[in-house]
């Protein structure tokens, strides 16, 4: 017995579902061009572009060695030679990731990187670096040593004053893990996942005064025709 | 449409001049290479820190007087834990910001009785001497008064008996009805020191425990964390949060806090009300400084400053050469 399939629903329907929308404006936002880049404009041409891309591939050592960590558990880096190595490998990747950030975010900020409707990459941009201040923070106070005694001490009053206390305790070591292994690189991964996709989407910013010199440009053209 | 709006359309609209080979994967993939050379680099070389933890054992046996007058703190109700507030006891409001009480607002979560469970609980749940288990008997049959009354007249009397170097001298304690609260101190300060405290308070009786609050509570309110903190140049007033033990750095992406607590009035506790809110004030200042970074493209002034100060003729330098 052969069953005969519906159909094929009109391509017109189409438009109304959620995921042919979906499917169409990511290619409309984010052709592959775009997505995968093999050109750029001629004004990039700076090392200043560099700390991006840097910042991007200390946060995968950061990922990469805080997996190892984790796999191994809380006191393996206190008791164990390679433990303790894979933790300075996290620690100083931390290190790096800051100092790359805070150039990036420097480079952004004399670059003006907003202008041309790219508020929103500045904006996902600064929220990953409080994100992934949060982030560190909590690692310190995980690193169940004197350092992390004093600082879950010392931190807990500024949080309390201001009501945060009540629901992140500083103190309480096995919130501060969970936080630090789970939910916090949640949220950097995925707001970084969203800066990035921004910046393919509206490309390099160009440089300043490019809008002006372009009018002038245009100006002059229509004169001398 | 406004100068304003022409500019942001072209600044926005795909770009129309010369363009160079740009390998996004390669430069990837280089990147990641170095950095991770780096990394190894770095910690091969330096290591990282990792100074041990203080635990009650060390602290009862390096500073035993001042660990039981810690102990009668919390018995009399003047430790730091008992008097804080919010967000473990209504014994005070805690910090505010004028009118704003966040920290009372958020209320009581974490709920921390300081005499119960840094000292009678602990004690409870060890083994005593007779003359410990005589004096936790005399404590429960007293009615909570008398249980003040005894354990403030010890807290004064160890804080008058100082010797020259501003330590505790038990020698110099005046005698007086303290009832039970000597021994009890004594008894925690021997479970302290047999390293017994060190479990018994992290786990309170029961098997699992992630949480290290009444450890940590009871550590800070003593003075031994924070001397040791100086001495490792990790105090408040020493830009503490942004520092790190030894010569390695810290989260030094933190010096814009620590900067205020460095400076007036917020150095200064006694100044009110910034000083003696610094913590809140603090925050508040971060927070409002983080939500004007964050809306930095749309703060008129503020968004116009790289365009005043001329670093993007740096960055574009064969941009503009070009244009020349």
């Amino acid at each position: 017995m052969t069953t005969t399939l519906p159909e094929a629903t009109p391509a017109a329907d189409d438009s109304k579902m959620w995921t042919a929308r979906l499917r169409r404006s990511w290619e409309r936002n984010l052709p592959p061009d775009k997505l995968l880049p093999d050109k750029q404009p001629a004004y990039v041409a700076s090392w200043i572009y560099v700390f991006g891309v840097a910042t991007l591939a200390a946060l995968i050592v950061i990922v990469v060695s805080g997996l190892m960590l984790t796999a191994k558990g809380p006191s393996w880096y206190h008791d164990s030679s390679l433990g303790h190595f894979v933790n300075s490998l996290h620690f100083w990747s931390v290190q790096l990731f800051f100092i790359f950030m805070v150039v990036h975010l420097w480079g952004k900020f004399w670059m003006a990187a907003w202008r041309g409707r790219r508020a929103m990459t500045w904006i996902t941009g600064v929220i990953c670096f409080l994100a992934s201040v949060g982030t560190a923070f909590t690692g310190y106070l995980i690193q169940t040593n004197f350092d992390s005694q004093w600082i879950a001490s010392e931190a807990k009053d500024g949080l309390n004053s201001v009501g945060i206390g009540a629901f992140f305790n500083t103190e309480n070591l096995g919130q501060a893990l969970l936080l630090h292994v789970c939910l916090l690189p949640l949220v950097v991964g995925i707001v970084v996942v969203i800066h990035v996709l921004l910046v393919r989407k509206h490309g390099v910013v160009p440089p300043l005064d490019y809008a002006a010199s372009s009018v002038a440009q245009s100006d002059q053209a229509e004169v001398s025709s | 449409m406004s100068t304003r709006a022409a500019t942001t359309a072209i600044d926005a609209r795909p770009w129309t001049g010369p363009w160079r080979r740009y390998d996004i994967i390669k430069e990837g993939v280089v990147a990641l290479v170095i950095v991770s050379i780096l990394t190894a680099l770095f910690a091969a070389i330096f290591s990282s820190p990792d100074d041990a933890a203080i635990t009650f054992k060390e602290w009862a046996t390096s500073s035993p007087e001042a660990f039981q007058a810690t102990a009668v703190q919390e018995l009399a109700g003047t430790s730091g834990s008992a008097t804080y507030g919010p967000p473990y006891n209504s014994n005070s409001d805690g910090l505010n910001v004028g009118p704003l009480y966040l920290q009372k607002w958020a209320g009581v979560r974490q709920g921390v009785d300081s005499a119960n469970s840094f000292v009678i609980e602990p004690l409870r749940n060890g083994v005593q001497s007779a003359e410990v288990t005589a004096a936790l008997a005399a404590w429960d049959k007293a009615t909570p008064d008398q249980q003040m009354a005894w354990a403030t007249a010890y807290d004064t009397a160890l804080t008058d008996a100082t010797a020259e170097d501003g330590s505790i001298d038990m020698t110099k304690v005046a005698a007086g009805d303290y009832g039970p609260v000597p021994a009890l101190a004594a008894g925690l300060l021997a479970l302290g020191q047999s390293g017994g405290l060190d479990g018994i308070l992290t786990n309170g009786g029961k098997f699992f425990s992630t949480n290290t609050t009444n450890p940590l509570l009871f550590l800070g309110d003593g003075a031994y964390l924070e001397d040791a903190a100086v001495a490792n140049h990790l105090g408040g007033g020493q830009w503490g949060m942004m520092n790190e033990t030894g010569a390695f750095p810290g989260q030094a992406w933190l010096w814009l806090y620590s900067f205020w607590y460095q400076i007036p009035p917020f150095s200064d506790e006694a100044q009110e009300p910034f000083g003696a809110n610094a913590d809140a004030y603090i925050w508040v200042i971060m927070g409002l400084l983080s939500l004007l970074l964050m809306l930095l493209p749309f703060i008129p002034g503020l968004r116009s400053i790289p365009r005043w100060i001329p670093i993007h003729r740096l960055i574009w330098r064969q941009y503009y050469k070009t244009l020349k």
